[in-house]
């Protein structure tokens, strides 16, 4: 959902389908972005489980690490989502996870 | 201004009572057939609260009496009625208007039809009970549309007209209704009241407004983003300029049901004063008298009252005062660390800024914690205003009419 202009806007900031923040757009709250460097990731899962907002992705895709290691999950961030806060890359036990500024694009 | 006009075969003749303001608007309240009241008492508002108890309670007003522990929680309170589709009423004064004030605001942000009288009392310290306008002045910014009343009558009038202003479509925003502590809540005075049968004919109960309802559930009261919350602000904005016409309609509609009217500004002898002083509330009767008086000495001046102060009337009251030599502006609140300190008198000047033609405008501030202000104040003030426009003295910063120890 894109909200052009002031006059699409639901009066008083009601929302009318509840149920769809799942659509909301969180990306501006961030000043840092976190960027999950797969190849030094050991999929522990701890990101998912610390994340407040439910924004680090579980993906059935399998991964190859260039030594040849092959994982059966991937971890992703969900960045509609991601409010910035740092903590996953805070809790990250590899430090596979690093904070950047929201300017640099990813590749 | 209140029409004198006969009223026709299908205007409504009302019963007479004598009321003070604050039973009048309380006699409104029950005739506008609330459903939801939550109020904490404060002088001078307490006789509202306490009126509208014994209506509750003698069965001639079937509505839901909310106790609760503060003027911030009556508001609360009563915005979750609103939100449900109820019509609601509160009423504070003073200190309790100013507990409410971050509530003020959410009110005008969910954009829901709440109207609320306040009674005007000046604000601590030191303690003060008795009359200013320090109160109302300090919400101004908080997007209600504030009307100030200067009678009983009035007040009742204001109440019902609240609700068809609140409630209507285009507008969805709360109501504040005004009138001077002490000088009009505790005076009693004739009032025409109209009864019950106003809600058929003039404020027909229809919900207009989005409400919590379990079998078409919405979300009320959410956070936004960066990117969002501005448009919803600007909204507000609009909303609030636009309903100087809906207020406008909702008088004339009144007049033709019920033969009274107040119109946004009112003047007296203004047509062809060169001077003339401004005022809100129970000032303005005292003023026609001044104005009477000082005609009789010779001087050209008239008396303006200002009744809808949010939206600021800017137009109405340029095309009132724009032939006008002086305008005095009294304001019973200080803008402290402004020149002009006078809330009112800055509003006005900004309002003016851009027009050619214009008076001078002398910010006056008087009536501070009901200091008294007799008619012939008002005459030597309009002396004083006469004065200055011949010698062209005028003072940029505000004159403090009244403080011991500064002469005029
Ligand atoms: S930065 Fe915060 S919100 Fe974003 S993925 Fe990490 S823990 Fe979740
Ligand atoms: S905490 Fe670090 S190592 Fe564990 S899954 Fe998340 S990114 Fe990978």
């Amino acid at each position: 959902m894109k909200l052009e202009k002031w006059s699409d806007f639901p009066l008083g900031g009601n929302i009318k389908d509840p149920g769809n923040s799942i659509e909301n757009d969180m990306s501006g709250w961030r000043s840092e972005r976190p960027i999950i460097d797969l190849e030094k990731c050991v999929r522990c899962r701890i990101c998912w489980t610390y994340c407040p907002e439910g924004a680090i992705l579980e993906l059935d895709k399998e991964y190859k690490t260039s030594s040849g290691r092959v994982y059966k999950v991937t971890y992703a961030v969900d960045y509609q989502h991601c409010k910035g806060c740092g903590i996953c890359a805070n809790e990250c036990p590899v430090k596979a996870i690093q904070m950047v500024p929201e300017e640099v694009s990813i590749k | 201004m209140i029409s004198e006009k006969k009223l026709n075969s299908k205007q409504r003749k009302g019963e007479v009572k004598p009321l003070n303001s604050n039973e009048a608007v309380a006699e409104a309240v029950k005739d506008a057939d609330v459903d939801v009241v939550a109020a904490y008492p404060i002088t001078p508002q307490t006789i509202v609260v306490e009126t509208l108890a014994e209506l509750i309670g003698n069965g001639e007003l079937n509505a839901e009496m909310i106790h609760v522990e503060s003027e911030h929680s009556a508001l609360s309170a009563v915005i979750g009625a609103s939100a449900v589709g109820a019509r609601v009423f509160t009423a504070t004064a003073s200190q309790g208007l100013a507990l409410m004030h971050e509530v003020l605001h959410i009110t005008s942000g969910l954009r829901l039809p709440v109207v609320m009288s306040v009674a005007m009392r000046a604000l601590s310290a030191p303690i003060s009970i008795f009359n200013d306008q320090s109160d109302i002045m300090n919400q101004r910014n908080t997007g209600w549309i504030t009307i100030i009343a200067s009678s009983a009558q009035e007040a009742y009038d204001s109440i019902l007209q609240a609700y068809k202003i609140a409630e209507n479509p285009k507008v969805l925003l709360p109501v504040m209704v005004s009138y001077d502590g002490y000088v009009l809540s505790h005076t009693i005075e004739r009032v025409e009241t109209v009864g019950k049968s106003v809600v058929e004919e003039y404020i027909p109960k229809k919900v207009t407004w989005n409400t919590l309802d379990v079998k078409d559930p919405i979300t009320m009261g959410t956070i936004t983003s960066p990117e969002y919350y501005y448009e919803f602000k600007y909204a507000q904005e609009r909303a609030l300029e636009e309903s100087l016409s809906v207020i406008k309609s909702a008088d004339e509609e009144f007049e033709r049901l019920y033969g009274r009217s107040y119109g946004i500004i009112e003047g007296y002898k203004i047509e062809d004063a060169e001077v003339a002083l401004l005022a809100t509330s129970s000032y303005y009767t005292n003023l026609k008298v001044a104005t009477d008086l000082a005609r009789k000495e010779g001087l050209k001046v008239g008396t303006i009252k200002l009744r809808v102060f949010r939206p600021f009337p800017r137009e109405e009251l340029y095309s009132m005062i724009k032939d006008l030599q002086v305008l005095g502006v009294i304001d019973r609140a200080i803008a402290f660390g402004q020149k002009p300190s006078g809330p009112i008198a800055n509003d006005i000047a900004s309002a003016l800024q851009y027009k050619k033609d214009k008076p001078i405008i002398q910010s006056i501030i008087a009536g501070i914690g009901q200091r008294r202000m007799l008619i012939e104040d008002f005459v030597k003030l309009y002396r004083m205003l006469v004065k200055n426009m011949n010698e062209k003295k005028f003072y940029e910063e505000s004159i403090f009419y009244g403080v011991k120890g500064i002469e005029f």
